[in-house]
């Protein structure tokens, strides 16, 4: 299995590269990349000379063009698209069929990998992606247990990319309003969820108070463990009471899963945390290395290694087991 | 710690002159930070390290950047971000990544946050590293001064014990 790692910057893909990477997956500095970012992301140039990099080492570079491609402004998205395949990219990351369209029309050569944006999480879905834009990889949305991931690696005919680590979105990767009622911005559409812009954190009687443009998202008690004011993982009060309404501050971690992913036929994992910094992927991609190493050797896995990496010091491995039907 | 006492009994001038030495080298070593900041080359940040009875307001304005050494911070800041000394410095040299040091509530962070999170993502891609490029410009005294300054900010695993060491 492949190992798929995150870089918001040239010099996190260098790190990716040298921590035991198998490909790295970036995108520009615009609304083109679903990680849109302050300070984050690359200049045409930095692509260029990163793949440059990347491919010197035998590591492949994914360029992530997955937001949809706002009407009347499409040629933001076919640039990038353009500009990626100029750069020497292994694939592009596409989620949205127009952009699909370009790709498979004006790139025929260039792989195309259909986005966790997409959320394509059936066979019908994904061979459409296949059948019409002719894209080699679905990588799964983060709602599927390992039984349906491998039910739907038998039934069609491409590669599966699976998340095995970070943040979740739990609403069908970004399919969700919440961020548009509450800052007027969303990942599908600005490549931002909960954006920095309208987050506020205040110290109050000790407790840190995170909020989002007019909301309070939550509040941690001294030394309890902070998260991102993310809408879907905040702390509210109802007339039921207060608590985490759709999701706890967690982490994916799925290290206890991979043989049974590697059973199911998948065929690259993914790494979440483009947003994150230099060390974080430094950590987490030899970690994963290590494990994958273990995997083929038919060692055992170490576990939990990267608790303290993770939003609310938790993790969870997710719909991966769905413990809760 | 003997840092805090010197930074209490000392003059600040010298150390504000010394560290805006450090940031013009810093400046021209490094022009990409400024080029990730955008619009952010134009905020005031407050850099509060906690167990220092100072703290600092870095401007980091494109032409002349400029860091003020203060006893306390002013409230004309657009952001702020407090923590122990070596997690301020681990964050810049990418021994921490500074999310899970938010998460573990090491650092603190208020204010402006999209000035926060470009800052921090600039200087991550710079590879800067304060300690040894701050006293680059002292030529052959710049090594033993470099690991003077180490162990006084602590080594990493003075910050394993701190509690920041799993954050990366
Ligand atoms: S609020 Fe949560 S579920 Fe909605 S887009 Fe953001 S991360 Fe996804």
């Amino acid at each position: 299995m492949e190992l798929i790692c995150p870089a918001g910057t040239p010099s996190a893909l260098r790190d990716a590269v040298a921590a035991g990477a198998d490909a790295v997956y970036c995108g520009f500095a615009d609304e083109t990349n679903a990680r849109n970012f302050p300070g984050l992301n690359f200049s045409r140039s930095e692509m260029a000379e990163s793949i440059a990099h990347a491919h010197q080492a035998g590591v492949k570079v994914l360029v992530a063009i997955n937001t949809f491609a706002r009407a009347g402004a499409v040629n933001i998205w076919h640039s990038a698209v353009d500009d990626a395949v100029d750069a020497g990219a292994d694939a592009v990351i596409v989620a949205d069929v127009g952009v699909m369209d370009y790709v498979a029309r004006t790139h025929p050569q260039q792989r195309l990998h259909v986005s966790v944006q997409a959320a394509a999480a059936n066979p019908d879905a994904i061979r459409f992606y296949v059948d019409r834009f002719n894209a080699k990889r679905v990588v799964l949305p983060r709602v599927l247990s390992v039984p349906e991931i491998a039910a739907i690696g038998k039934e069609v005919n491409c590669e599966t990319e699976v998340f095995i680590f970070g943040g979740l979105c739990v609403m069908e990767e970004g399919r969700c309003s919440l961020s548009s009622y509450a800052t007027g911005k969303s990942p599908n559409m600005d490549g931002v969820c909960s954006p920095a812009s309208h987050i506020q954190y205040r110290e109050e009687n000790g407790m840190l108070v995170s909020r989002l443009g007019e909301f309070t998202i939550n509040k941690f008690a001294a030394g309890e463990a902070a998260a991102y004011p993310t809408l879907c993982k905040g702390r509210y009060q109802t007339s039921e009471g207060s608590g985490y309404l759709f999701e706890d501050p967690t982490s994916l971690d799925a290290t206890t899963m991979l043989p049974e992913l590697k059973n199911a036929g998948v065929c690259a994992l993914k790494i979440e945390g483009r947003q994150r910094g230099r060390a974080y992927i430094e950590r987490v991609v030899r970690t994963f290395r290590q494990a994958l190493r273990a995997l083929d050797a038919g060692q055992p896995i170490p576990t939990d290694e990267l608790r303290g990496l993770s939003e609310g010091q938790s993790t969870t491995t997710g719909a991966y087991k769905k413990t809760w039907r | 710690m003997p840092l805090a006492l010197a930074a209490r009994v000392l003059p600040l001038l010298p150390l504000q002159v010394l560290l805006n030495i450090c940031l013009g080298e810093i400046r021209s070593r490094h022009p990409r930070i400024f080029d990730r900041l955008g619009s952010n080359t134009g905020k005031r940040y407050g850099l509060e390290p906690t167990d220092l009875p100072i703290a600092f307001v870095l401007e980091p304005r494109r032409m002349n950047p400029r860091i003020t050494v203060v006893r306390s911070l002013p409230s004309n800041l657009d952001a702020r971000i407090a923590g122990p000394l070596s997690a301020l410095i681990g964050m810049t040299d990418g021994s921490y990544d500074g999310d899970a040091l938010f998460f573990s509530r090491d650092i603190h962070v208020d204010g402006d946050m999209e000035a926060v999170v470009a800052l921090r993502n600039a200087i991550d891609d710079s590879r800067v590293d304060f300690l040894s490029e701050s006293v680059l410009w002292l030529g052959p005294l710049a090594a033993p001064i470099e690991r003077i300054l180490r162990s006084i900010v602590g080594s990493p695993s003075a910050r394993e014990e701190m509690g920041v060491g799993r954050g990366g």
